[in-house]
């Protein structure tokens, strides 16, 4: 990892054809090599767009996108952008191209010339890695949600990326498919060193990421550590955005007179806080 | 009540055929039609016989199973039958009566035209038998690049039929929850006359057209987010070699070949 595996987006501004409003207007943003970075936006804020420019598939209207050193708007360097910066999609079923696990996987890798010897290592490297090696060689549709998108995740992985950009991953997924998928991607975070971009409209998500950035109406509205952005509750809230549970609870416990700190965003800190309230003397770890 | 199919008919068993390269099958295939249409007398029927129930217990297929095929072709078979039969000219006329005469020519033709299109349809049945639908269409691209010089798609042909036999799977999902979703609402898919039931199924196939071209446009957008740029440049995960095992079944072939062409020339 050296510093050119950073993303960085100069005043940004996404047009679609035709559409009077921008989707995404005056983005300046930065991700550094090896964070863990969640884009939090409710439906139509642009978030997905932003993935779509990171990848490339999309390029701005105004504005320049940078990926690991290289513009997205060289045309040349397109397909390198792509290697190194992989995109999982929402819909499991419809970005798997093959009809057996272990081809869809080899899918990039065929695109990019890589030869049929040094393809079968790496596919089975990147099969083992999200421990979907048993289903090697069974038919997609045979699937659950979360084996699909671990066999999406394992398809970017062999063409071994340094950014993995997920757009609403786990949006379409049940509770369990959700779990596995976004520890596997954690996983690939802190052992591989992988960049992830992390655009979800889950609050739960977000707060595991190393910082959030809050979109609205193509805007970033508000950036920081997960903590520092979740407690400013009300803001959160004009913008349609839910914060999690837990902190909403510390918010009006506060305004009930309760002396709660900031930052509390799982059901372990309000125990933590609140014994600490209750009996100062034996503070629970 | 869509759940339960087999793409094509490929009977899943290890044999020599089946691990034939699928090229070599697929250009044999095309070698025993022509010899079909070669054989001339009952030597070269008995010889197309022989090959076919030779390479069938060698494919470890049952008969039965290869002969499946033939069943929806009946109606077909029995016309091309009868139209020889009544219609060819000959001398040694076995029956006749009123404006029907049958000659030993005519039943001779009309049962070697039968025969003739049931090999026919009994060897290419061999051929998906034993190829499994990708395999085919990976032979498809190979055999076809030659023709990629006056810009025949081969490539693209290959990657459409992967695509789609992929989705084949998922559509069907999605059609029989489109089904339940419309009969849970009161539609009717199994009463009424042809026109009727027909026009049922459109608040089936509307929502699936809908959600077939939404599928389409995700996976383009996944496959160029996955370099995918054309057939050019690209290697491919799996290799066809060729084996002992497909030298001799071309051997085989080829002699199967000579004799047919040798009957031909001495009966």
């Amino acid at each position: 990892m050296n510093g050119t595996d950073r993303i960085t987006l100069t005043d940004v501004t996404f047009r679609y054809d035709e559409a009077p409003e921008p989707a995404l207007s005056g983005i300046s943003a930065a991700v550094h090599p090896g964070e863990f970075v969640a884009v939090l936006g409710h439906n139509g804020s642009g978030k997905s767009t932003l993935a779509k420019l990171i990848n490339a598939l999309y390029l701005p209207t105004e504005g320049n996108v940078v990926v690991c050193g290289y513009d997205t708007r060289k045309e040349e360097l397109v397909w390198e952008i792509r290697r190194r910066a992989g995109m999982i999609f929402q819909n499991p079923d419809n970005q798997i191209v093959a009809t057996v696990v272990r081809e869809d996987v080899a899918f990039g890798l065929e695109n990019l010339g890589v030869p049929t010897d040094e393809m079968i290592p790496r596919i089975e490297s990147a099969l083992s890695t999200v421990r979907m090696n048993r289903f090697e060689n069974s038919a997609p549709h045979t699937l659950s949600g979360g084996q699909k998108q671990r066999v999406a995740i394992a398809g970017i992985l062999a063409m071994e990326p340094s950014v993995i950009i997920a757009d609403e991953a786990t949006a379409m997924l049940d509770p369990s498919g959700r779990k596995e998928v976004l520890e596997t991607v954690r996983m690939l975070n802190r052992q591989k060193g992988i960049t992830v971009v992390w655009i979800t409209h889950f609050m739960e998500e977000a707060a595991l990421a190393d910082r959030v950035l809050v979109i609205t109406g193509g805007k970033i509205q508000a950036e920081g550590a997960p903590r520092e952005v979740f407690d400013r509750v009300e803001e959160m809230r004009k913008m349609h955005l839910d914060v999690p549970h837990m902190t909403a609870l510390a918010d009006q416990l506060r305004s009930e007179g309760m002396p709660l700190p900031s930052g509390i965003m799982t059901v372990d800190d309000m125990v933590r806080e609140v014994s600490r309230l209750l009996c100062p003397s034996k503070s629970v770890t | 009540m869509l759940n339960n199919i087999t793409l094509g008919q490929y009977y899943p068993v290890d044999s020599p055929v089946h691990r034939l390269d699928p090229r070599v099958k697929l250009l044999l295939t095309i070698v025993f039609i022509v010899a079909v249409f070669l054989a001339k007398s009952w030597i070269g029927y008995l010889l197309l016989t022989a090959f076919i129930v030779f390479s069938a217990r060698m494919a470890h297929v049952p008969l039965n199973m290869l002969f499946r095929g033939l069943k929806p072709l009946r109606l077909i078979l029995i016309i091309t039958f009868l139209l020889n039969l009544f219609f060819t000219a000959g001398d040694t006329v076995w029956v006749s009566f009123w404006v029907i005469r049958i000659t030993k020519e005519g039943f001779l033709m009309a049962l070697f035209y039968s025969l003739r299109l049931m090999f026919l349809v009994v060897g290419t049945s061999l051929l998906t038998l034993t190829t499994s639908p990708v395999a085919l269409s990976d032979a498809l691209e190979i055999l076809l690049s030659p023709l990629k010089v006056i810009r025949f798609p081969a490539h693209e042909l290959a990657m459409m039929m992967t695509i789609a036999l992929r989705f084949v799977p998922t559509l069907l999902e999605e059609a029989d929850k489109i089904m339940k979703a419309q009969m849970a609402r009161g539609a009717d898919f199994e009463t009424g006359n042809l026109v009727t039931r027909a026009r049922a199924m459109v608040p089936l196939l509307v929502p699936l057209f809908v959600s077939a071209f939404r599928r389409a446009s995700d996976l383009a957008m996944a496959m160029e987010s996955r370099c995918y740029h054309g057939g050019e440049g690209r290697t491919r995960l799996r290799v066809l070699k060729l084996t002992g095992n497909d030298a001799a079944a071309c051997g085989i072939t080829a002699v199967f070949l000579a004799l047919i062409i040798l009957e031909g020339i001495l009966f």
